[in-house]
């Protein structure tokens, strides 16, 4: 490939990007030392979560290209899971971790198995499909508490800790959106991610190269669905309720927006995309009604005149300056040692 | 027995608005090859446009049918501008782009518009009551009771229907963009103006959508910002069902999905019916991905 040679970087590049990245993980870490408002424990959170289920996300729609517009009813897979489990039937909530994937890989492949044979935009539409299904069969179901949803889920329990506070849960989902980092980081780099990304920018020619593709897709879908499951178990735990609503369309539009406006494919752009929809509506929280019409503005805008999102996959990023193009997909798929992407 | 007749009737008067949106979606997708998302806030927006229009001329009774005629023909113009509008300044630009790109677009512009409504002073986020209702003059049929207006409602779109397709059969324009969709470079080699027909494309999908709002918000009496949503997810399984691309197909497969979602619904209780619907969907995408009509087309593009 062309572009390896020209993009990889010296090793003491590499050696500072690894120095910047633990201490900002360390400072992020340190936060909670200085005391601050709750309200910002809070909202960073939450701003975990988006970014997890950003990180999720990327890997089916930044990598795979897959545009998947349900992904929140997987979040709630997760979420009413281990809810139930653990208030119906007792589980320690740890334990149904377990389930949860399980239920999210059976879900993904009844969902993607099918869809994913055929061309990419059936798959859009189906998953908005499954999205509704997942939101009214939550509403309307005894054992998922209709619209009011479950209460009193237990807290998480570590090696014997119980996780009471705001802020542990604060430093469990740090924790998650780190591993899910370093987890996308090392698949995008592997075969499996290489071929994701042939299947991105062309299938046709990913199928002539060998690469069985819908394979490939499924393992990207499902892959996504365990994700957002194992997030959703987390928000169950640490918001002690949950009801239909925080699982409908305008979340899973939240989440393609993430993926969005960090860039497609980009690790770095998943956390900036995360911590940007939670907290531009934060910040404009009296011009609530306005938020998801500044998204699709948002959504268009970025899409005409820089479908690479704020902090672009270096691979994009370099085939852009070698090649002068300006869609990530037009240009050939080259995949620099990037190792922010 | 008669519940079920009861329930097919009613499926078929549902399925008609499924069949007029469902062939703005297959128009479109025919012609170049994209899921309109925004296609379903369409109808919403028609609905709303009339709205204020009716609220606007009064009361239609007192001023008669032809105000009524009047404003329905002004929301289509209106709405079929506004489907043009968004082609030109959102699909245009990103024609030769990959897929994914132009589907977030479509994506971005349903939510534009399904927010731009809500904060639209006057529109908002309620469920408004419509200002016009139907004629509630009964009539029997098979032994299921049905209003006049609900008939006129069913008739007016069976009549577009015929109309729209006889237009693509046997006008010049029509044959242009049957042409486009099967190779839009070649057709422009020929000497088609392809900007313009799908503009044209656009201008009568979204008039159907317009219209076919009026008559929705006539139908169930009151509206709201995310009605177009749910009915766009279902005309697209209707036009999925008939044959995506096919304009026969459409109106079969809308017909359809309103009489098994309402035979499924009144069995299941209608909180369902719509988890009915796009289980059909899911299913139909695995054993018959080329809808009922549908000729053998490419897995992948």
């Amino acid at each position: 490939m062309i572009g390896q040679n020209i993009a990889r970087k010296g090793p003491d590049v590499r050696r500072y990007s690894w120095a910047g990245i633990l201490l900002a993980i360390v400072a992020v870490a340190l936060v909670p030392h200085f005391d601050p408002d709750p309200y910002l424990i809070s909202v960073a959170t939450l701003a975990f979560v988006y970014m997890g289920l950003a990180l999720g996300l990327n890997m089916v729609v930044g990598y795979a290209g897959l545009l998947d517009l349900g992904y929140a009813a997987f979040f709630a897979v997760g979420a009413y899971g281990s809810a139930i489990l653990a208030t119906t039937y007792h589980w320690p909530l740890l334990a149904t971790a377990p389930a949860v994937v399980l239920m999210a890989i059976v879900a993904g492949l009844i969902i993607g198995g099918p869809t994913l044979r055929l061309r990419s935009d059936y798959l859009a539409i189906v998953t908005l499909g499954f999205g509704e299904i997942t939101q009214i069969t939550a509403n309307n179901l005894q054992i998922t508490g209709g619209a009011t949803g479950i209460f009193d889920i237990p807290p998480l329990s570590l090696f014997g800790w119980q996780l009471l506070q705001p802020v542990d849960y604060y430093y469990v989902l740090l924790g998650m959106v780190v591993l899910y980092a370093i987890i996308t980081w090392r698949l995008r780099r592997s075969k499996i991610g290489r071929a994701w990304l042939a299947i991105r920018e062309d299938e046709d020619a990913a199928l002539a190269m060998g690469i069985n593709t819908v394979r490939y897709k499924i393992y990207a879908y499902v892959g996504g669905a365990v994700f957002a499951s194992l997030i959703g178990l987390v928000y169950g735990a640490a918001m002690t309720a949950i009801a239909p609503t925080s699982f409908g369309y305008p979340e899973s539009v939240l989440c393609i927006v993430a993926v969005l406006i960090g860039g497609m494919g980009s690790i770095p752009g998943m956390l900036v995309g995360g911590f940007l929809v939670e907290a531009v509506p934060e910040a404009l929280r009296n011009l609530a009604d306005f938020r998801l019409l500044l998204f699709g503005v948002v959504m268009v805008l970025v899409m005409i005149f820089r479908p690479q999102g704020v902090w672009p996959a270096q691979s994009m990023r370099w085939a852009k300056r070698l090649t002068g193009a300006a869609r990530p997909a037009d240009v050939p798929a080259a995949q620099g040692e990037d190792l922010g992407s | 027995m008669t519940f079920l007749t009861g329930q097919i009737i009613a499926g078929l008067l549902v399925g008609a608005f499924y069949a007029m949106i469902a062939l703005g979606y297959s128009m479109v997708y025919g012609i170049i090859r994209l899921i309109n998302f925004a296609h379903g806030d369409l109808y919403m927006v028609g609905a709303f446009v009339g709205f204020s229009l009716f609220g606007v001329a009064g009361a239609v009774s007192r001023n008669g049918m032809l105000v009524a005629a009047g404003i329905v023909v002004l929301v289509m113009c209106l709405v079929g501008i506004l489907g043009v509008a968004i082609e030109r300044v959102a699909y245009r630009p990103l024609r030769r782009a990959p897929l994914l790109s132009v589907m977030i677009t479509a994506l971005g512009m349903s939510l534009i518009l399904e927010n731009g409504v809500l904060v639209t002073p006057g529109w908002g986020s309620l469920y408004l009551v419509y200002p016009v209702g139907l004629s509630s003059q009964g009539l029997t049929i098979l032994g299921y009771q049905l209003t006049l207006g609900q008939l006129e409602l069913a008739i007016i779109a069976i009549v577009l229907m015929a109309a729209l397709y006889l237009f693509v059969q046997l006008t010049m324009t029509g044959k242009a963009m049957r042409a486009i969709a099967i190779d839009k470079d070649a057709s422009a080699l020929m000497g088609i103006n392809v900007d313009i027909v799908i503009a044209i494309t656009f201008f009568m999908g979204a008039a159907l959508a317009g219209i076919a709002g009026v008559m929705g918000g006539m139908y169930y009496g009151q509206i709201n910002y995310l009605m177009g949503f749910d009915l766009g997810l279902k005309a697209f399984t209707a036009a999925v069902l008939g044959g995506i691309g096919n304009i026969p197909g459409a109106v079969l497969g809308g017909f359809l999905l309103g009489v098994l979602e309402s035979i499924g619904g009144g069995y299941l209780g209608s909180e369902w019916a719509s988890v009915f619907s796009f289980s059909i969907l899911i299913l139909l995408l695995v054993v018959r991905p080329t809808g009922i009509l549908g000729e053998k087309l490419g897995a992948r593009m």
